[in-house]
């Protein structure tokens, strides 16, 4: 199929940027949308131009390198997947595709398609962990009781890959869904209670300093997440955060 | 618990806990209200006592007062710092893709309500202000009966009023029809209750307007003039 591309072209950080519009003939229905861009790429670089810088790594949809903003939507059109697990048969002859960076001021673009979301890590630096023990008679995490309920719960939390899908699609570019998630992946295990306080206030303010928005409930984050994660997380974050602030 | 209210959840709750208030007062309203359809002697006697009743207006009122001012304020500040946390907007955005017109709108059914509040506030309020307080009639009578009633139709003779009051209540609803479940999501309450919370939260979003459109339109169309 033949498809219109308008892509966001942008030299540097400093760069003002602009959408840029190109052609691309021949495209497999069986193409992923990230091997399209490769093909777009090589046209580009045969011609002489700059190829279009975007982040991919893994190409399997579980390492939350790749990003994108396709037509309106985080990872495309799809549900349940990332950019590089999108595919043009999703798209149809003639189409005209918009694709742009993940936007938010906490995302800053370092060039095209590419951003910076080291915001992530600050804030997973800032609570995401448990402190363990290793000094060789480690407890045997096996050996700790945990209900079912909240293992499921606490293992689907932990399936965000922090590519900040939920980010981009929040009209408020709030950062909830992935920070929620990590604080309920270890708030939901016994092992995450002793720095339940520290690990949710730290966190939570980490996030705020880093300039994202405040959540108001669209929901689009939980429906544009490639990994599902749930609005529930949320409001145990929410819940969380307002009990150790009484503690704290 | 300082620095409570600077901090994104804090001010999230914060937003919660007066939208709660507000929809409970809004739900006392409404009761009241309704009564004019009914009986114009029990809503005679209704609005007399709130008007009158010293804890409903030295306590309650500015309560309520500061309850809708926080609401609008914090409105407004969380709009603005989450405007300015996307400095480049998007060429092209499929909200509707993943998101209700409600939910992304509520600033703007907000706004009309602060407007709706402000033609409320000159219709009913202010001249109540005026009577009570810079006249100092507390009577509540006018021509050997209570004026409330009277001055309840009076203001809903003009349609262009009625068609002000039917288009605000009509973005009220809009409004609830997020706020309801969210005020409950803001507030860390997401489990087995919420489904059940949810499809009340429509009702409530649905039937209190329609109950306010109705009460306006009734009086509009059945005045004793």
């Amino acid at each position: 199929m033949n498809l219109k591309l308008k892509i966001w072209r942008q030299k540097n950080a400093n760069d003002k940027g602009k959408m840029v519009d190109y052609n691309i003939n021949d495209v497999s229905p069986d193409m992923s949308f990230l091997e399209m861009l490769d093909v777009l790429n090589e046209q580009l670089i045969t011609g002489g131009d700059e190829p279009v810088a975007f982040d991919h790594d893994c190409r399997e949809g579980i390492c939350g390198m790749c990003s994108l903003y396709i037509n309106g939507e985080a990872h495309g059109p799809d549900r349940g997947v990332t950019t590089c697990q999108l595919h043009m048969r999703k798209f149809k002859d003639g189409d005209t595709i918009y694709i742009e960076p993940f936007r938010a001021k906490a995302f800053p673009v370092i060039k095209d398609l590419v951003v910076d979301r080291s915001s992530f890590d600050r804030i997973q630096l800032a609570g995401g962990f448990i402190s363990v023990n290793t000094s060789g008679n480690t407890q045997d995490a096996n050996a700790i009781p945990i209900n079912k309920d909240s293992a499921d719960k606490a293992f689907d939390a932990a399936t965000c890959i922090g590519c900040g899908a939920c980010v981009a699609s929040c009209k408020n570019s709030s950062a909830m869904l992935f920070v929620s998630a990590k604080v309920s992946q270890y708030a939901l295990l016994p092992q995450g209670e002793v720095e339940a306080v520290d690990r949710v206030l730290n966190m939570v303010k980490q996030m705020d300093e880093e300039g994202f928005g405040n959540c108001t409930n669209t929901g689009a984050c939980e429906v544009e997440c490639p990994k599902g994660i749930s609005l529930e997380n949320i409001a145990r974050m929410n819940s969380e955060f307002l009990k150790a602030s009484l503690k704290g | 618990m300082s620095g409570l209210l600077k901090s994104s959840i804090g001010r999230k709750f914060a937003m919660a806990l007066s939208a709660f208030f507000l929809m409970f007062f809004l739900l006392q309203h409404f009761a009241i209200n309704i009564t004019s359809v009914f009986s114009k002697d029990v809503f005679n006697e209704l609005s007399h006592f709130m008007g009158t009743n010293p804890l409903v207006q030295y306590a309650l009122q500015p309560v309520l007062i500061f309850g809708v001012v926080f609401h609008f304020v914090m409105g407004f500040v969380l709009e603005i710092k989450n405007t300015g946390s996307r400095n480049v907007k998007y060429s092209k955005n499929n909200g509707a893709a993943n998101s209700s017109w409600m939910s992304r709108n509520m600033i703007w059914s907000g706004l009309v309500i602060l407007a709706f509040i402000v033609l409320h506030f000159i219709d009913f309020w202010f001249p109540e202000l005026n009577t009570k307080f810079i006249q100092g009639d507390w009577s509540g009578m006018h021509d050997g009966e209570f004026r409330y009633y009277h001055e309840l139709q009076e203001k809903f003779l003009s349609p262009a009023r009625v068609s002000a009051y039917v288009i605000a209540f009509i973005l009220l609803a809009m409004h609830l029809l997020h706020g309801f479940g969210s005020a409950f999501q803001s507030s860390g309450m997401n489990n087995k209750y919420t489904k059940g919370l949810k499809t009340f939260g429509k009702l409530y979003a649905t039937l209190i307007p329609l109950g306010f459109i109705i009460i306006a339109l009734y009086h509009h169309l059945n005045h004793n003039h």
